[in-house]
């Protein structure tokens, strides 16, 4: 590993607090480094300083030196060096540390205007908290409640703007929300790169809106939803859905390409309603592509398999399990794998494949175009997965036709398909009607159909597990909600045919793991419950030889050839 | 005591009988002959000149022209622009304008002037969008000054080139502040910027070092060019050399425009003696010395302390007659020379009317972008609005008062001074008006009151 070069330190007292930061820090990094919270709006670490909102202002202060002989003034009351302090206050997201830099956060000076900003930013504001579904995560109620007044002095009318602006397919915008701190306009040009929003009108007037004949459509749109440190830009979907505070969080990963951006599902009663960005400074920074947040509705649709069933009748796992391992055991076996199964389950089914011995892997290839942020052109989340795990050894090919041959020659009479669609992975109807096919999948589709044994399995939102994605980060996400009635896990199930064919005893995620560890070298050291949110990034030199499909994207070049 | 005599350097021909706007009538008066002059001495000496002058900008803040133009980055390898600021648009200030109509090629000449001795090879004139006469002027003059040769490739047969530009201004008070002014020029709202990082010195124009001049600082560097720093800096008073154009509108005899050395003129003289007095019948009440967000002075207040002639300190007990007209004397009461708009209120003024004309003006012209202006100018606006249009209530001084007070110090440019030290200063002078308001509403108007817009 290559140590980041150590960065230049600079030594800054907070509220009496010495600490040394990394040069180029703003005053609000720094702060958050003791712990000390300086409110602020328009300012997000991932976007130019607007320092329009002025809620971070502070009191700041410079060590004196003589103008003439550049000596340090000493205070002779404290023996330390005198501190001349800026009569007026100053902005924190707009000021980098200097040495020897002093700030205040909480004299008379910065309260007072905190309190003045947060009066002003109320007084036009419709204070439709009861209905606005930013209520329980919104900045403004939440500054208000530490800096506010608690009483209105504003007896005037308020303005009056749009209350529901269609800004795109899947963005909604309350103007009279709005605090007008730029985010939306600062992320669609910098991040998105398709400047579409700005503002019209002047003053307390000014309304955000889209350039005439634009439409805030692009795939990152609502990440400005994310950002809005108001109700104002609010998400079609999620509107009006569900209050926030009733929403269980948990960790998750954007299932669609092997960019891998870290995610947050809230569901609640083992419904999920909405899927935001998890911060990941190596990997997606804040944010996701709309495309994977819309995920989710997957869970719950008609086509969901929820019965097992053998050639086309009901039955019991148990009974599933041992119809699949004695069409395995007959021989003449193929293994459809999956590059958005899960390392633990590539791991499971390359058990399988050493506990059959001698039938072939394959894996579904995905590439779509890649978009240079967050959706790669590979849309399998976890090929590299299978690399790590040794399941294959070389990237999947675009259709599965080395298959279709062996099953046209007779050399191929059952095929395991592990959470693939055979049809739309290129096999005839006339090849599947050939061979018999067992099943693991979560809707159907073609191959359930034709299947001899159908087991209805989980989907990414339901189970827990680990992914490698294009950098390979290897990351964990967790189960958000349970799976319906009649679905079994994964990696039960394959661990429970693992057994069936001779292999070890079914485990579960950490006993998996903990044979994980001893089979992968690579993993030596990882448990699932070691493993840091953030993933954990592991030596890609072993597969630099191969020829990976993804282009740059965030945090992400690809290797030079 | 009667009033000085004008000294009229800017104003040296305009308002000459027969003078005229166009480039022969300027040549004809000695026009472009410093310009040539200039061309052939090496720029430094005349950057040199300026600082000796201690010329101060002429657009409001009064700072040193020598120390802005000493600020600029000259080392980055950037071309350096010059932006003549005819934003004019603070209320009370209308010389800008009047200097562009009457004589065009002496701002033009000034202009260029400034970019050879700074090396600009493009400059603009950004004239505010209202002007749309001022702009035909200037585009007309430009033109026969680019084929006289003292615009645009090889000035005067010097290898020296210079492009000048008239950018019509985007129809906003903002777009007077010198970052604002930048992004409209670049094609964007009038959001002022940052400072830091954005000083126009640095990282102005397309992000490249700038100067922004006033129109009258520029026609003054023409002057200096021709005299020497020197000569300027005898003229008016030490710290505030040259003359000033001072605009006299609002309740007097003869409001106009008028040119004084700075400070060798006290207020009292200039609207008494210059103007004429109050009009029959009425006393002065009240007078905004340098455009309207200058704070209020009321006539009868006194003023008293130290300050500095010479090396010595000595104490002053003013009149709000007896202040000299300069950047120095009027901050030293707690006013400023501003843009030298004077606007004069008689007794006849009810105060609490005057500040919500005024309070509309900020409130119309505040770009939005930073909170406590965005709001706080809007707040008070509708405070006032109400206090003369609807109900009054005896509370409105204190609340008032309370908002002002939320606004300066905390935006990203003057523009919150700029709003709120009106209402600041006719609360601290007039607060007893404002407070006795919803009683005076209940009796009838004087009959020569001014009318409410």
């Amino acid at each position: 590993m290559i140590q980041p070069a150590k960065p230049d330190l600079v030594t800054v007292n907070i509220d009496g607090q010495e600490i040394a930061v990394p040069k180029g820090t703003n005053v609000i990094e720094a702060a958050r480094l003791v712990n000390v919270d300086v409110p602020h709006y328009c300012y997000h670490p991932k976007l130019s300083v607007a320092g329009n909102c002025r809620m971070c202002l502070i009191e700041m202060g410079l060590p004196a030196v003589d103008p003439a002989t550049k000596a340090p003034v000493m205070d002779p009351a404290t023996g330390k060096q005198k501190i001349n302090w800026i009569p007026r206050p100053q902005i924190g997201c707009g000021t980098n540390v200097s040495p020897g830099l002093h700030i205040r956060t909480t004299s008379p000076m910065v309260k007072e205007a905190r309190e003045g900003v947060m009066e002003f930013l109320l007084v036009n504001h419709p204070l439709d908290c009861p209905i606005c579904d930013q209520a329980g995560e919104c900045k403004l109620q939440e500054q208000a409640t530490a800096y506010g007044r608690g009483y209105s002095r504003y007896i005037e009318e308020k303005n009056v703007k749009p209350k529901r602006t269609q800004l795109g397919p899947r963005v909604t915008l309350d103007d009279e929300r709005c605090v007008l701190c730029s985010r939306c306009i600062r992320f669609s040009r910098e991040v998105a790169k398709d400047d579409v929003l700005g503002f019209i009108d002047r003053g307390s007037h000014s309304t955000l809106t889209c350039f005439p004949g634009r439409q805030l459509e692009n795939n990152y749109s609502l990440n400005t939803v994310d950002i809005c440190p108001v109700g104002a830009l609010t998400s079609t979907d999620f509107r009006f859905k569900m209050r926030v505070w009733f929403l269980k969080q948990t960790n998750s990963l954007d299932p669609e390409s092997s960019a891998g951006a870290n995610t947050t599902v809230w569901s609640r009663e083992g419904v999920i309603y909405r899927i935001t960005p998890r911060r990941n400074d190596e990997v997606n920074d804040t944010w996701m592509a709309d495309s994977g947040r819309v995920l989710y509705k997957q869970v719950r649709t008609d086509t969901r398999l929820t019965a097992a069933k053998v050639r086309g009748a009901s039955a019991t796992l148990a009974a599933a399990v041992s119809a699949a391992a004695e069409l395995l055991r007959a021989g003449g076996v193929a293994i459809v794998g999956s590059g958005r199964s899960t390392v633990e389950e590539q791991f499971l089914t390359r058990q399988l494949a050493a506990a059959l011995g001698g039938v072939s892997i394959n894996l579904v290839s995905r590439v779509g175009a890649g978009d240079g942020l967050l959706v790669s052109a590979d849309r399998n989340p976890n090929v590299r997965g299978a690399l790590v795990t040794g399941l294959v050894s070389a990237l999947p090919s675009a259709q599965l036709a080395g298959l279709g041959a062996e099953i046209d020659a007779g050399r191929v009479r059952t095929v395991l398909a592990i959470g693939e669609d055979l049809a739309a992975a290129g096999l005839t109807a006339a090849q599947l009607a050939k061979v018999s096919v067992v099943c693991l999948g979560t809707h159907a589709n073609p191959t359930s159909a034709a299947a001899q044994v159908l087991i209805p399995t989980l989907t990414v939102f339901e189970k827990s597990g680990t992914f490698v994605n294009q950098q390979f980060r290897l990351q964990k996400f967790a189960a958000a909600v349970p799976g319906p009635a009649g679905t079994t896990d994964d990696l039960a199930v394959l661990g429970q045919l693992v057994a069936a064919l001779g292999g070890p005893a079914a485990a579960d995620l950490a006993g998996v793991w903990t044979r994980l560890a001893a089979a992968v070298p690579a993993l030596a050291t990882v448990t699932f419950a070691n493993l840091p949110e953030t993933g954990l990034l592991l030596d890609p030199t072993p597969y630099a030889a191969l020829p990976f499909v993804e282009g740059a994207g965030l945090h992400h070049s690809p290797a030079k050839a | 005591m009667s009033a000085p005599a004008q000294t009229r350097i800017i104003f040296q021909h305009i308002d000459e009988p027969g003078y005229t706007n166009d480039l022969a009538c300027y040549v004809r008066h000695g026009g472009y002959e410093v310009l040539k002059s200039a061309v052939r001495r090496k720029p430094e000496e005349l950057i040199d000149e300026v600082k000796k002058s201690g010329l101060r900008g002429r657009g409001g803040a009064g700072f040193p022209c020598g120390v802005k133009w000493g600020l600029v980055d000259r080392k980055s390898g950037k071309p350096i622009y010059l932006i003549v600021n005819a934003d004019e648009s603070e209320p009370g200030t209308f010389k800008d304008r009047y200097i562009i109509h009457q004589d065009p090629h002496q701002l033009i000449e000034g202009t260029m002037i400034s970019c050879f001795a700074n090396n600009v090879k493009q400059a603009y004139i950004y004239i505010r969008g209202e002007m749309p006469h001022g702009a035909r002027i200037l585009e007309k003059a430009i033109a026969e000054a680019r084929a006289a040769g003292f615009v645009g490739p090889n000035i005067l047969g010097t290898g020296y080139s210079c492009e000048l530009f008239v950018h019509r201004g985007a129809g906003a008070y903002i777009c007077g502040e010198e970052t604002g002014l930048i992004e409209s020029l670049e094609g964007k709202r009038a959001n002022p910027r940052i400072k830091p990082p954005y000083f126009p010195a640095v990282l102005g124009l397309y992000q490249c070092p700038t100067i922004v001049n006033n129109v009258e600082t520029l026609c003054h560097v023409k002057y200096i060019a021709q005299h020497g720093g020197a000569a300027f800096s005898q003229i008016g008073t030490p710290g505030n050399t040259g003359t000033r154009i001072f605009c006299v509108s609002g309740l007097v005899q003869r409001p106009g425009y008028y040119e004084f050395p700075a400070g060798k003129i006290t207020l009292g003289q200039l609207l008494y003696d210059v103007c004429g007095g109050p009009l029959p019948g009425r006393t002065f009440k009240a007078v905004i010395p340098g455009g309207s967000s200058a704070k209020i002075l009321r006539f009868g207040e006194r003023f008293k302390g130290k300050r500095k002639v010479g090396a010595e300190l000595v104490d002053y007990d003013w009149g709000v007659e007896d202040v000299p007209m300069d950047f120095d004397s009027l901050g030293m009461i707690g006013t400023m020379g501003g843009s030298g708009g004077v606007i004069v209120m008689d007794d006849s003024v009810n105060m609490v009317e005057a500040l919500a004309n005024i309070n509309a003006f900020y409130a119309h012209e505040s770009c939005g972008q930073c909170t406590p202006c965005r709001e706080g100018s809007l707040w008070m606006k509708r405070i006032t609005t109400r206090m003369v249009h609807g109900t009054a209530r005896a509370e409105d001084a204190a609340l008032l008062q309370g908002v002002a007070d939320q606004i300066p110090g905390r935006t990203i440019c003057a523009f919150g001074e700029a709003c709120s030290w009106p209402t600041q200063s006719f609360m601290a002078k007039f607060g007893d008006e404002f407070r006795a308001y919803p009683e005076t509403k209940k009796t009838p108007k004087p009959a020569e009151a001014a009318p409410l817009i």
